[in-house]
């Protein structure tokens, strides 16, 4: 019985996997959304609802996910509640077996359609809140619907789902972060991810409007860490500091092609939500080539797969497979080279590339430029 | 979210309903879902959680544990079960009946 020793191991999750079997995907189900926050991560073409793939497609996607080892499916947008289709989905994966979250805006939702849900197999639910001010939180969201946010939480507890709140916070309410965290506590969440605004594609056209103060943020620090404390085993925090301010880059999604695919509404599948950014890349679709043989094979999952792909100073850095070079969409964005180390890790040569927008953090607060359709 | 809990031999742990427990082809082994993480289980603790069924104490996992390993030592094998389970608990992944 000595074997029962191994069993150590058992509070290390998340254990680095070596061989390349992903953990998530991301189904962006649509890019329709009433709301439109000017960070949002979605593409600066959106896709029209005439191009979104059809339930069935998505059905294919999910089991061959399940085929290549996938354990998690994020339902998210755009608005998810907007494909009428979605209890259909969340009920195929479920009984699949994957782990179904969904992320919402939570505007849409009626008590009935997330009972519905709730029956279908949804383990989990994720919503945004903007700012803990409603008129704050109805201007970066652009979209009158604060006070229904919070009664859709209400909701979400009330069927029996848990909950996470997801905060993205940047200098024009990171002021309100202690009231936020009071929120989840009082909407009882059991997470609340403080999220940073990412900038590439509609952020990085806000950026000016989003970055915060080295001071904004040492301030959010010390609250995080408080509250941490403060409710321990009630609500667990997940905070990153933004890397334009740490010193080494954030690990892109555990590596490029590693752990995690994303789907977009026209059946693309991407390496990440964002690397359409990418333009020089061809990005493989579901209705041409199935799930697994893009995992597997496809140009934009193995451009930057492993480590073969990076200059230096990352191919001979120690920390070349803790954070794979940082983020390849910010490293293109800034510097136009897709090659590039991450400009936010202190050993790239392009480093300086950030003292511009740094410097006008804190400086003026310019109109937001909302997510909209082309 | 769950109220943490201290194991004691004679409750009875099952997961919490956003928990979730399943073999997985693809990695051979045995996982525990949660909302953004997973939980990759090696043998033991894989067949540790089977019997973590919402119906059976502690005292009576064990003694399924002590038919499928002969001769293991109870003492030992409690200790090990329970640190195991109770680092589950802690991070609030296992409730009791
Ligand atoms: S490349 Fe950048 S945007 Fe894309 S997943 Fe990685 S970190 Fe995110
Ligand atoms: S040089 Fe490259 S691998 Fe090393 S810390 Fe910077 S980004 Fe990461």
């Amino acid at each position: 019985m000595n074997e029962l020793k191994k069993v150590k191991s058992f509070s290390t999750q998340e254990k680095k996997s070596k061989t390349l079997i992903p953990y998530a995907m991301l189904c962006e189900l649509t890019h329709r959304c009433p709301l439109s926050c000017p960070y949002c991560s979605n593409p600066v073409e959106l896709e029209l609802k005439s191009n979104e793939i059809s339930t069935d497609l998505w059905k294919t996607a999910l089991s061959d996910g399940v085929n290549i080892g996938i354990l998690q499916a994020h339902f998210s947008g755009g608005e998810p509640t907007a494909r009428k289709d979605l209890e259909e989905l969340v009920n195929h994966a479920s009984k699949i077996g994957l782990y179904t979250n969904l992320i919402t805006s939570g505007v849409l939702i009626t008590e009935d359609r997330l009972k519905n849900l709730y029956n279908s197999g949804l383990d989990h639910v994720q919503v945004s809140i903007q700012d803990t001010d409603p008129n704050n939180s109805e201007k970066i969201a652009g979209f009158k619907g604060h006070k229904k946010k919070i009664e859709t939480c209400g909701l979400i507890r009330k069927v029996g789902l848990p909950l996470t709140v997801n905060a993205v916070m940047h200098r024009q309410n990171l002021h309100n972060l202690k009231n936020m965290i009071e929120l989840a506590v009082d909407l009882d969440a059991e997470r609340l991810e403080v999220a940073q605004v990412q900038y590439y594609g509609w952020a990085l056209k806000n950026q000016t409007a989003f970055l915060p103060t080295r001071e904004q943020l040492d301030i959010a620090t010390t609250i995080v860490e408080e509250a941490r404390i403060k409710y321990k085993g009630i609500l667990a925090i997940d905070y990153v500091v933004p890397d334009y301010y740490a010193k080494k880059p954030k690990s892109c999604m555990g590596g490029w092609g590693r752990q995690f695919l994303n789907i977009t509404p026209a059946g693309k599948v991407l390496p990440c939500h964002a690397a359409e950014s990418l333009n020089f890349l061809n990005f493989d679709n579901l209705k041409e080539k199935s799930l697994s043989w893009i995992w597997e094979h496809s140009e934009s999952f193995n451009r930057f797969r492993g480590t073969d792909w990076m200059p230096e100073p990352c191919r001979s850095c120690d920390r070349r497979e803790i954070d794979w070079g940082g983020c390849r969409c910010q490293a293109f964005a800034l510097t136009g080279n897709a090659d590039a180390t991450d400009p936010t890790c202190e050993f790239s040569p392009y480093r300086n590339v950030l003292e511009e927008p740094l410097s006008k953090a804190g400086s003026k607060n310019p109109d937001f430029i909302y997510r909209k359709y082309s | 979210m769950s109220k943490l809990i201290k194991l004691k031999i004679d409750d009875v742990p099952s997961l919490p309903r956003h928990a979730k427990l399943r073999f997985d082809h693809a990695r051979k082994k045995w996982i525990i879902n949660a909302p953004e993480r997973v939980f990759e289980l090696d043998d033991i603790a894989g067949e540790v959680m089977q019997l973590v069924n919402g119906k059976d104490s502690l005292n009576k996992i064990i003694d399924k544990l002590l038919i499928r390993f002969e001769g293991a030592p109870r003492e030992e094998v409690t200790n090990d079960v329970i640190i195991m389970l109770q680092s589950l608990a802690d991070k609030g992944f296992l409730i009791n009946e």
